[in-house]
């Protein structure tokens, strides 16, 4: 049995600090405004949904406790619709796609939502703690640093440049303005309102457009003190000793940013969209997620899409857009020379360096952003993957039907 | 003598009195040892005592106190390592080892009674840990007293309660730094930090310890009252606890390279073990203390760093009955940095010293040099400026030879040629007193050569010091052909005067030490040559245990003067010259690429501004180009290892080195060879001479004839003939 997407709704993206415009919503509020919208638009009556899986990655305080159960009870929809969250970091909101499909191919449900959810000026990260950060033995014998140092590394191993991190970073405002520019994130981009119904933020607050060449070369590196002073450079080194030195290229204005956001993606069988009356927009071809190194952790991609291209029969070639979250320029370089994919054909509306990474929603948005452009494209075929804490990748393969 | 005054012996270390308030008196004193240690003995002669004491209503309270100059020594270290063989499975000693003592003392802190700790002399490891299992610890106040858990340094953790209860008392934040370093404190900091609970002079401690239990004797402990918490707090719930966490284990992965598994264990051990209620925690403790006690890590460091360099220190080897050797006055001919540092130790330790160098302006500087050193420690705080005065005062500069004619033994520490020293010797023979003996500092020109150019050979020592002489504990003393009893017995007199540790070495091309580092630098060079860049050998060096690695280390100490001490070993061999491995390297670097170290801006690395930097030019010379087999990270690993354990094992063969523990010694306090593995004998018995044997045949087999056992250690490995035989 197929698995459809049938549509998809995001937040803006609002910067994940108390002068953030979204910092005042409350994540189940976020959360419950996608389930609002997604309903509005494609007209279902929440009774015919048989889960809502979001994902999160800081479960923790008012983000914690089955966000997914409270977010749709915020939302008015039935009591009879249940809800789970699910967490694997960084590409959470895809893994829910990808479990919801699973579950659709499986027949064993007909028409779920899978989304995801996280705000990041409100529930800090590692607030929901965990063995990663608490457990000295885990700590010691995997060798774990801060992911800052896992992207660094790749920079250093690669010899990837603070000048070609730099120009990947420009080129991800660039079109991320581009994009805004030309309205191509109109179909999927929901206002979020407050409680009066007025609007807080309708356009991604993170973006930069003023961003040059000149003022990401005079952004300091973020990661040297935690990487030098802290020891993490160190232990990194003993996992990968022909390092002499790692060189600092990461900064603020080449890492993902961090903001406040939600998504969500209607997913069912096809006799479900007949019975609504909705055109099935795009098939979920295949997914896969794979481990990578826990001490680089950001190698986790290519794995995962080299799984999933094989499960779906298809070469890295035979993709028409790729869409890798932009946690660190370095690992979408890393991945451009490791599947030899050409620079026009990734991330071609920017990506989370440019307009930021709500770690749970992120998956999600990103996958309704390359479908938005396929249909706007025309083209056929999307990969989307995301690089994951601890060492991990998750990919997804859609095909546009419309 | 009352009846309520009688002592009752509790076995042959108690004595348990009671007085007439009701106090009673636990007095520790092990028989026939000069410490008080614990022993299985010790535990059970303790846990009849505390039934007794808290089956007794008469007794009210309990001090307990110490019949030796210090209050408790802690563990039976020669013991534990004797005993390392006999070790059963992993729950046999969790159940009949750690969880028995850790038990006895839970008891004796619930057992009704209130016990107080009078602390007369230094608790160390489980005399500590005893102390912290009563309910008030007071302290005599004596400069000397000394408390500390280093349990860690030697391997292993706290294993009677030390891990758990230091942290409940003062705090996790103030205890991890202590039980991961074994940091000593005295009597004040320990009071500053809350781990005892008065300090007092040391005549009135007994009075003390009684006032507090007939005063307030509280014989509940806080961490058995109800909400009780620790202070500072502890768990997995809250961030700035964790955060500890995190980077401890960083910074133990930075410091320790993955080779010391105590430390981790202890840090494992106090996170788990104070999130769960004590006697959770004391059960957690016992896990980790019973894994380490079974690793042959914690075996190796106590073998090698106490009982053979105790041995060592003590003289075992020692010629016996020969007279204690009369050391009125030293004499060291050179004043440059060896020189200098020898008189320095001999002053240091009381010692009359002459030195003499050409000139009164070399001798000068010499002495000045030993005087900046004396006062570098002034000012840190580990020398008093009336010593230091003392000790330059008892130096005497010369340039003529006669002032050595009253030397008892002269140290010769010139230039490393033989024709220089001969001359020296020369000079020297014209005015010594006839029972003199004569000592040359060489590092590895063959005694018996030296020794020709004296005139009574008998008389002629090899004493080889390390740089810098008063850090380096290590003497290698090198006995030639003709070298007597009596003067070798002299000279190891001379060294233990000087608190240095000597092991005995025959005559032979780089003696022991020498010979062992300059194996682990050929190979690093030749594999160089081979492609493999210096920055994964080095890195892979340090992970290996090696505080430095040998190509930044050859950088430092430039690579000329190794060089050509090997052009002159090969003129003077002729036609048995051997080429070693790495040589051909060697002399590219010296000879034709100009890059002879650190100090010359460039060798196996470059240096911009004094920090060394990989050298991109290398490739091109020695490219990974396939012809050579490229090696794994634990084959290079391996090979840095194994080489000197080979080198050791040869020298060994040829009774260059008569004793395991002696070899052992002498790389890891000599030459820094891993302390973690015991040594370079240790190494090879850890790892089974038989694994040994065949792990350096595959190497032999992928990376050269150097690497093939000789017959002899085949054999060995044959007949299952460890280097140090397994305990009866």
């Amino acid at each position: 049995m197929d698995a459809f997407i049938y549509d998809h709704v995001r937040t803006p993206r609002g910067r994940g600090r108390p002068n953030g415009a979204l910092h005042e919503v409350p994540p189940v509020d976020l959360a419950a405004q996608v389930l609002v919208a997604l309903q509005r638009r494609s007209g279902f009556a929440s009774e015919q949904l048989d889960d809502v899986l979001l994902g999160v990655v800081t479960p923790a305080g008012e983000q914690g406790c089955n966000i997914a159960r409270t977010a749709l009870l915020r939302a008015g929809y039935s009591n009879s619709v249940p809800g789970a969250q699910l967490n694997r970091f960084c590409s959470s909101g895809l893994d829910a796609v990808n479990a919801i499909a699973g579950q659709i191919m499986a027949g064993q449900i007909d028409l779920a939502i899978a989304g995801g959810v996280e705000s990041m000026s409100r529930v800090p990260m590692s607030a929901d703690g965990g063995a990663w950060y608490s457990d000295p033995v885990l700590v010691y014998d995997n060798y774990l640093a801060p992911q800052g140092i896992g992207a660094d590394l790749i920079a250093t191993l690669n010899h990837y440049s603070r000048e070609d991190v730099d120009r990947y970073a420009l080129a991800s405002q660039q079109r991320a303005v581009r994009a805004w520019d030309e309205a191509r994130f109109a179909k999927s981009v929901i206002p979020v309102v407050d409680e009066l119904g007025i609007v807080l933020l309708d356009r991604d607050e993170h973006i930069r457009a003023d961003t040059s060449a000149a003022s990401l070369a005079g952004l300091k590196p973020v990661f040297d003190v935690m990487g030098e002073k802290d020891g993490y450079d160190a232990v990194a080194l003993q996992r990968y000793p022909e390092v002499f030195r790692i060189e600092h290229v990461h900064t603020a204005g080449n890492s993902s940013g961090i903001v406040d956001g939600a998504s969500a993606v209607l997913l069912g069988t096809r006799e479900m969209g007949e019975r609504l009356g909705l055109r099935p927009r795009a098939r979920i071809r295949a997914f896969a997620s794979a481990g990578s190194d826990p001490t680089i952790q950001l190698t986790g991609p290519e794995p995962a899409t080299r799984k999933a291209l094989a499960r779906a029969g298809m070469a890295a070639a035979d993709i028409d857009l790729y869409e890798l979250n932009e946690a660190f320029a370095s690992v979408v370089l890393w991945f451009m020379q490791r599947l030899g994919v050409d620079h026009d054909k990734i991330n071609v509306n920017g990506g989370a360096i440019a307009m930021g990474h709500p770690l749970g929603a992120t998956g999600a948005m990103i996958l309704g952003t390359v479908l938005d452009e396929l249909e706007r494209s025309g083209k056929g075929t999307a990969l989307v993957t995301a690089c994951v804490g601890l060492g991990m990748g998750t990919a997804t393969i859609i095909e546009r039907l419309q | 003598m009352s009846a309520a005054q009688a002592a009752l012996k509790c076995g042959d270390s108690l004595e348990l009195s009671v007085d007439a308030d009701g106090i009673a008196t636990l007095r520790m004193d092990v028989p026939g040892r000069s410490m008080n240690l614990v022993t299985i003995a010790f535990g059970r002669q303790l846990s009849a005592a505390v039934e007794r004491i808290a089956a007794d209503p008469a007794i009210r309270g309990v001090v307990l106190s110490s019949g030796k100059a210090d209050f408790m020594a802690g563990g039976d270290i020669h013991g534990m390592v004797a005993n390392f063989d006999k070790l059963g499975d992993a729950a046999t000693v969790y159940r009949e080892i750690a969880r028995p003592v850790s038990e006895l003392l839970r008891r004796m802190e619930t057992c009704g009674k209130p016990f107080v700790a009078a602390i007369n002399g230094s608790a160390l490891g489980g005399g500590f840990e005893l102390a912290l299992a009563c309910h008030y610890r007071v302290v005599a106040d004596l400069p000397r007293l000394i408390l500390a858990l280093p349990e860690v340094t030697i391997g292993l953790i706290p294993g009677a309660g030390g891990s758990q209860r230091l942290p409940r008392l003062i705090g996790i934040e103030a205890a991890l730094p202590l039980l991961l370093k074994g940091t000593r404190l005295s009597p004040a900091a320990a009071l500053k930090l809350g781990a005892v609970d008065a300090v007092v002079p040391a005549e009135q401690l007994l009075d003390a310890a009684k006032t507090w239990l007939l005063q307030t004797g509280n014989q509940q402990q806080p961490w058995d009252q109800k909400n009780y918490r620790i202070p500072g707090g502890a768990g997995f719930f809250d961030a700035r606890i964790t955060r500890q966490y995190n980077a401890g284990a960083t910074a133990l992965t930075v410091g320790n390279q993955h080779n010391l598994p105590s430390q981790i264990a202890l840090l494992s051990a106090v996170a788990r073990g104070t999130a769960v209620p004590i006697d959770a925690g004391l059960r957690i403790e016992a896990r980790e203390f019973t894994r380490l006690i079974r690793s042959p890590v914690s075996r190796n460091l106590m073998r090698t760093q106490f009982v053979s360099k105790g041995e060592c220190d003590k003289l075992a080897h020692r010629p016996a009955g020969i007279e204690a050797a009369n050391l009125g006055v030293i004499g060291v001919i050179g004043a440059g940095l060896m020189g200098a540092g020898i008189a320095q130790v001999c002053a240091a330790a009381g010692l009359e010293v002459v030195m003499l160098d050409a000139t009164l302006e070399r001798a000068e500087a010499g002495k000045q040099r030993i005087a900046d050193a004396f006062g570098k420690r002034i000012a840190k705080g580990t020398l008093d400026a009336a010593k230091s005065a003392a000790a330059l005062a008892r130096i005497t500069l010369a340039d003529a030879y006669q002032a050595l004619a009253h030397c008892d033994l002269v140290v010769e520490a010139v230039f490393e040629d033989r024709a220089v020293k001969a001359e020296v010797f020369r000079k020297l023979a014209a005015v010594l007193k006839p029972t003199a003996i004569i000592a040359s500092n060489t590092s590895a020109l063959p005694i018996q050569q030296l020794a020709a150019s004296v005139a009574q050979p008998a008389q002629f020592v090899g004493l080889h010091f390390f740089s810098p002489v008063d850090r380096m504990p290590l003497v290698e003393v090198i006995s030639g052909a003709q070298t007597s009893a009596r003067t070798l017995a002299h000279a190891l007199d001379f060294i233990k005067r000087l608190r240095k540790t000597p092991i005995l070495v025959k005559d032979a091309p780089g003696f022991f030490t020498t010979r062992v580092i300059i194996a682990h630098l050929f190979e690093s060079v030749g594999m160089v040559g081979d492609g493999i860049s210096p920055v994964l050998i080095d890195n892979l060096a340090r992970q290996a245990g090696f505080a430095i690695g040998p190509l930044a280390l050859m950088d430092d100490l430039t690579l000329d003067l190794t060089y050509h001490a090997h052009c002159k070993r090969r003129d003077e061999a002729g036609s048995a010259w051997r080429e070693p491995y790495g040589f051909p390297v060697f002399e590219n670097f010296v000879m034709r690429l100009d890059r002879k170290g650190r100090r010359y801006g460039a060798g196996f690395y470059d240096y911009v501004d004094g920090k060394r930097q990989p050298w991109s030019g290398l490739a091109q010379i020695y490219p990974a180009d396939g012809t050579h087999t490229q090696p794994t990270h634990d084959d290079i690993k391996q090979r840095l290892l194994y080489i000197q354990a080979l080198e050791a094992a040869r020298a060994y063969e040829e009774g260059v080195i008569t004793s395991a523990g002696e070899g052992d010694v002498g790389s890891v306090l000599g030459i820094g060879f891993p302390a973690h593995t015991g040594g370079v004998f240790s190494l090879i018995d850890t790892v089974g001479v038989a694994e040994f044997v065949a792990a350096c045949e595959c190497l032999a087999d992928r990376y050269g004839e150097r690497f093939r056992p000789s017959a002899w250690l085949k054999a060995r490995a044959q007949a299952g003939q460890r280097f140090y035989p397994a305990a009866a």
